[in-house]
């Protein structure tokens, strides 16, 4: 199972992507820059990716607590969301992420 | 601002979890601490990031919030007395004459004593800046990211950017001393104490605060005065919107800061430290928590409370070296006891 995450610069990166885990946990495992200051507890917004748009609706639905949080990021899109929150399943191999500022700036 | 030198046994830099029952380990062994944070409060990431979020691997705590394990920390410490100087920066460490640390900050405190440890976890915690382009050629002339005296403020066009507890508290109590103010946020929600919302929406029906909906993408001035922001909608065209004051509100990020010239050996920004006395390359000077490396290092609070324990033994030998080192339990020393104010049944 593959996360495909475009950096900063631009680039693609295809890395593994684990069951279970968060799309920041895996962005992070993968050796990508990833702040993710609060360690995953949707509290800091420094794990921001932009959800490429083809993914959007396969995601589960925001909810509350992330859309709150991400009021601490910047550049908020509508595809913004935070990695920390997004577990990575089979219906998801070969999601497509952006880091942003926020997560790898 | 003070110019005396507070004396002490031991600088603990960082009030989080670790730096707070640092205290408790140090104080059994008959040393005194003064502590210095950043932030306005005690309890580090547990109060600021994350004061309602269940903790739920503390051992012995089924179940703690980050406040609830900041406040048992507190009662735990009480018998030591540690004393906090809280909302400054640990700017510069030098060495005395004598041998001991100097540590100043920048409010003016001046400490010296035999022991730093260092527990600042992530680092310091700073304002978040908005990437705009150019915006740092107005921060601290017409950009602020804290009020430190509201009069500063009086008479001038404000635009207030953000949705939570600080924008909102900014907002409300700037308004009367400002000319004209603004509260931009992305979205017509605000994450704010309600009561703090409603008193906003108040002031907006009133006619005295003008809201707007949108992500600030362009700052517009020169010299460093700023003159007017692009917002852009979710929907529609960009405009722009006057103000000579901008005060972004998006919570707080972690940057490690000075600690990084105090002259100790870091790698990727943290400290390396050996396992069994948590020491930084530069003896007496120590690093417990989050902010520490070694093979095997696990970031959880239970770590930097064991690197808190082992630490205090070593730093009895530097504070106390005429003294031999005893161990002893809480449950059955009357000594620890009698430090901890606590009689045995």
């Amino acid at each position: 199972m593959k996360l495909l995450v475009t950096d900063l610069e631009g680039v693609e990166h295809s890395i593994d992507a684990m069951p279970n885990w968060t799309v920041m946990e895996i962005i992070r495992d993968g050796d990508l820059p990833m702040r993710a200051e609060c360690g995953g507890s949707c509290a800091c917004a420094t794990c921001h990716v932009y959800v490429a748009k083809e993914w959007i609706d396969k995601l589960p639905a925001m909810e509350g607590e992330e859309r709150d949080t991400l009021d601490g990021g910047f550049e908020v899109e509508p595809n913004s969301r935070l990695s920390c929150q997004l577990i990575m399943t089979s219906d998801l191999d070969g999601l497509k992420v952006t880091l942003t500022q926020d997560s790898a700036g | 601002m003070t110019t005396d030198a507070i004396s002490t046994d031991v600088i603990i830099i960082g009030a989080g979890p670790v730096g707070l029952f640092a205290v408790f380990e140090l104080g059994l062994n008959d040393m005194k601490c003064h502590l210095v944070d950043i932030l306005d409060k005690v309890g580090g990431q547990c109060a600021e990031l994350y004061p309602e979020k269940p903790i739920y691997d503390i051992p012995g705590l089924p179940v703690v919030t980050g406040q609830g394990l900041t406040d048992a920390l507190m009662k735990q410490i009480e018998p030591f007395n540690p004393v906090f100087h809280l909302n400054q920066m640990a700017e510069s460490l030098t060495k005395t004459a004598d041998g001991k640390w100097r540590l100043t900050t920048d409010a003016g405190t001046i400490i010296e004593a035999t022991i730093v440890v260092i527990a600042a976890g992530g680092g310091s915690f700073v304002p978040k800046k908005p990437p705009i382009k150019g915006i740092e050629e107005y921060e601290a002339k017409s950009v602020f990211y804290a009020v430190r005296r509201m009069e500063t403020f009086r008479d001038r066009k404000i635009l207030i950017a953000g949705g939570g507890d600080s924008a909102l508290d900014w907002t409300l109590n700037l308004q009367p001393l400002a000319t004209k103010l603004t509260l931009v946020h992305r979205r017509d929600e605000f994450r704010a104490a309600p009561d703090s919302v409603n008193k906003m929406r108040e002031l907006v029906a009133a006619g005295k605060i003008d809201l707007h909906i949108g992500q600030i993408v362009h700052l517009h001035g020169e010299g460093g005065q700023i003159e007017a922001v692009t917002l852009k909608p979710d929907a529609g065209e960009p405009y722009t919107i006057e103000c000579d004051t901008l005060m972004p509100f998006y919570g707080l990020t972690m940057k490690l800061g000075p600690v990084a010239n105090f002259g100790i050996n870091l790698h990727q920004n943290l400290i390396p430290v050996d396992t069994e006395k948590f020491e930084s390359d530069v003896p007496t000077i120590f690093a417990i928590g989050d902010i520490n490396s070694y093979p095997g290092k696990l970031k959880l609070i239970l770590s930097g409370f064991h690197e808190a324990a082992l630490m205090a033994q070593q730093a009895f030998r530097y504070v106390h070296p005429d003294r031999k080192l005893r161990f002893q339990y809480t449950t059955s020393s009357s000594d620890l006891q009698n430090k901890l104010g606590v009689t045995a049944e």
